[in-house]
């Protein structure tokens, strides 16, 4: 509670806008709140300093219409390629990008290995529910082997990403993967990657009762939250060797932590000298 | 397998007429109002011994979809707006490399992500002229369950007749509305497949058309090895920026599906004999002005329907005789105008008049009604 006995979130949220549209149960709200406690953190009292870009899905109804901030609510897949163009344009803006896991990884999939490559200055933060949430709960990119969705109804034949090691792969500057179980490492983690130059990303682990828990059969979301949290949490430094993410075996923790030079530095290196013919 | 009859949706129903038509593949990209065809094809299609793959994207599905239909399997895709937008550089490729394929486009609120789950018929310009260049497409606008089915069985015998993608155009209303539809008995279906290549692999030329202008279609795994490329090629299937080539292909492309537009234009004539007042219409609108016209009718205003069940060639002929027939046409579509224009182009000068709703609600049986009483009174 602030002062005005008022939850600490509501500052940063346009209040005209509530309820959300989650459904009950849902993580997006814990989500929702894990970022703000590391903007509040970071001493913000509104959100002037940032732009909020999102794409298609329930995660990307994190941002749009809610916070109280300039926030674009994009097309499916590309928030990360309009991102850019606002990156590039206005750079002093913290801008950051809050999408679900088949946005950013299957019809965005690209744009994220991109961007990571690039190692442009952008946070994206990732509602990882291992499903199509606001379509009904088809399969997605990170959807485990052997689950059941409306589109795998006799369990899924693929492989899931570890969305984590793949943008580390990339080559992002900061990674990090925690759930909504773990609310107070992600908050610390999201400070970290909003105060990190260069590409960060926040897999956040969140749990869908709706479209995903109902017919993989992972329960309610008390269940998924007893879950998550006894996900095993990885040791500082410890090797990534190649992994396939199973119910049990999703490892948490810190993915990238290095100061590789970022995009927007590696064009003026490039390009900046330029300037004084011109 | 003997008839069936089912009490489902048209989304379901379509995806049983492909099932019917000998549809072996589906690649596709959950989006709404089309999803629930994907899902009844995850379903289904692992028991009739097809493949469902979910993509990454629609770029991916109607690709994929491509490449299957190159090795003779029947194959199809199901999307809506946003998802058909992301289509439409490989729609091209389908049309250069005469590709048989079906995509069914399930009409929702646009531009852009608009409304997802409420009707629209915005996409009938974009199904015809979508893709750069100069091309023909056919399109098939069903109004019921039972069409659906029916239409996209038919999608697929003219798909691999004239070797096109067909688009099966679908408002959300028809998509989404449950009816009784009754599936027939297998041996009284007509399923078509496509002409293919005989005769030596030597001299072989898969893009050489006979008389009926559609080149025979070799199968990619057979003995032919050969080549298809989007650019524009010769008989032989090779690159060449001769103008001469360019200018029969082109034309050839075109030509196979405006040559046969008799053959595959679908109309139905409502209460049109004595008309003087006729309602164009399609998809749901045509149900509401149905029941408009049998009111006027007991009203004593002389109004008839000509339904469009297909769009795509547009039926210029039937528009102009109807122009010569009547005293005025309204053209009630759930967009902005865009049959609209086609009708004014073909049936001038007889009044046109639109009647348009750009709306998740199609127009309402009174709301014709009122419109067919206000061009009595003119
Ligand atoms: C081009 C395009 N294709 C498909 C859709 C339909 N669509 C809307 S949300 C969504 C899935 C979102 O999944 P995810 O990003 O995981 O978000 P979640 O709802 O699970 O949070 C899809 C496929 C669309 N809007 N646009
Ligand atoms: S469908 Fe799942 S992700 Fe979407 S709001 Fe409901 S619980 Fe949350
Ligand atoms: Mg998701």
């Amino acid at each position: 509670m602030n002062p005005a006995g008022k939850h600490f979130a509501l500052q940063y949220l346009r209040e005209e806008t509530l309820q959300s549209p989650f459904c009950p149960g849902c993580g997006n709200g814990i989500i929702t709140n894990c970022f703000f406690k590391a903007v509040s953190d970071l001493g913000h009292d509104d959100l002037s300093k940032f732009a909020f870009v999102s794409g298609i899905g329930c995660g990307a109804w994190i941002p749009s219409p809610h916070f109280r901030a300039d926030t674009l609510h994009t097309t499916h897949g590309r928030a990360i390629a309009f991102a850019t163009g606002l990156k590039f344009a206005r750079p002093e803006l913290e801008v950051v990008v809050i999408s679900g896991d088949g946005d950013l990884a299957a019809i965005g999939g690209n744009h994220l290995i991109h961007a990571a490559r690039r190692n442009i200055d952008l946070t994206v933060i990732c509602s990882n529910n291992f499903i199509y949430g606001m379509t009904g709960g088809q399969v997605g990119p990170t959807t485990f082997y052997g689950d059941r969705t409306s589109t795998t109804p006799y369990g899924n034949p693929e492989r899931p990403f570890d969305l984590s090691r793949l943008v580390a792969a990339a080559g992002a500057n900061y990674v990090a993967r925690w759930t909504t179980a773990h609310p107070n490492q992600a908050a610390r983690s999201m400070k970290t990657a909003l105060e990190r130059k260069g590409f960060t990303f926040i897999e956040m682990v969140s749990q869908c009762p709706t479209a995903y828990g109902r017919r993989a059969k992972t329960g309610d979301s008390t269940e998924m939250l007893k879950w998550f949290k006894n996900l095993p949490v990885r040791k500082k430094g410890e090797a990534i060797e190649h992994t396939v993410p199973t119910h049990q075996g999703m490892d948490l923790g810190v993915f990238a932590d290095r100061h590789e030079p970022e995009f927007t530095e590696a064009m003026e290196q490039t390009f900046g000298q330029l300037g004084e013919i011109r | 397998m003997p008839e069936r009859i089912m009490f489902t949706m048209g989304d379901i129903a379509s995806a049983e007429g492909a099932l019917s038509a000998g549809c072996k593949y589906f690649g596709g990209y959950p989006i709404t109002p089309a999803t629930e065809i994907a899902e009844w094809m995850a379903l289904r299609m692992p028991e009739v011994g097809g493949s469902f793959v979910q993509y990454e994207d629609e770029i991916a599905s109607i690709t994929s979809v491509i490449g299957a239909s190159w090795t003779g399997v029947k194959s199809m895709t199901a999307t809506s707006g946003p998802g058909v937008s992301l289509m439409l550089e490989a729609i091209g490729l389908a049309v250069m490399t005469e590709t048989p394929l079906v995509l069914v486009n399930i009409m929702r609120g646009g531009p852009s992500t608009g409304q997802p789950t409420r009707g629209q018929q915005g996409d009938v310009m974009q199904a015809k002229w979508g893709s750069h260049g100069d091309y023909q497409i056919i399109a098939l606008t069903p109004a019921s369950v039972q069409e659906m089915f029916d239409q996209t069985v038919q999608a697929f015998n003219l798909s691999e007749r004239y070797r096109v993608p067909v688009f099966v155009l679908a408002d959300e209303t028809v998509g989404h509305m449950r009816e009784r539809l009754v599936i027939p008995d297998e041996k009284d279906l007509k399923i078509e497949y496509r002409k293919l290549a005989t005769g030596d692999p030597a001299d072989f030329l898969p893009f050489k058309p006979d008389d009926d202008l559609i080149p025979p279609m070799a199968l990619l795994g057979s003995k032919y090895q050969f080549y298809a490329t989007g650019l524009t090629h010769d008989y032989r299937g090779y690159p060449t920026d001769k103008e001469d080539v360019q200018l029969e292909l082109v034309a050839r492309l075109n030509n196979k599906i405006l040559h046969n537009a008799d053959k595959i234009i679908d109309l139905e004539r409502f209460m049109l004999d004595d008309a003087e007042i006729a309602v164009v219409a399609y998809g749901t609108p045509s149900r509401s002005a149905r029941k408009a016209i049998k009111e006027a009718r007991e009203a004593g205003i002389k109004a008839g329907m000509l339904r469009l069940k297909t769009v795509w060639p547009f039926p210029e002929d039937a528009l102009a005789d109807l122009a010569s027939e009547v005293k005025h046409i309204i053209v009630a579509e759930q967009n902005f105008g865009q049959v609209y224009y086609m009708v004014k182009a073909a049936a001038a000068p007889t009044p046109i008049h639109l009647m348009a709703k750009p709306a998740g609600m199609p127009q309402l049986p009174h709301e014709i009604l009122d419109k067919i009483r206000e061009i009595d009174s003119l």
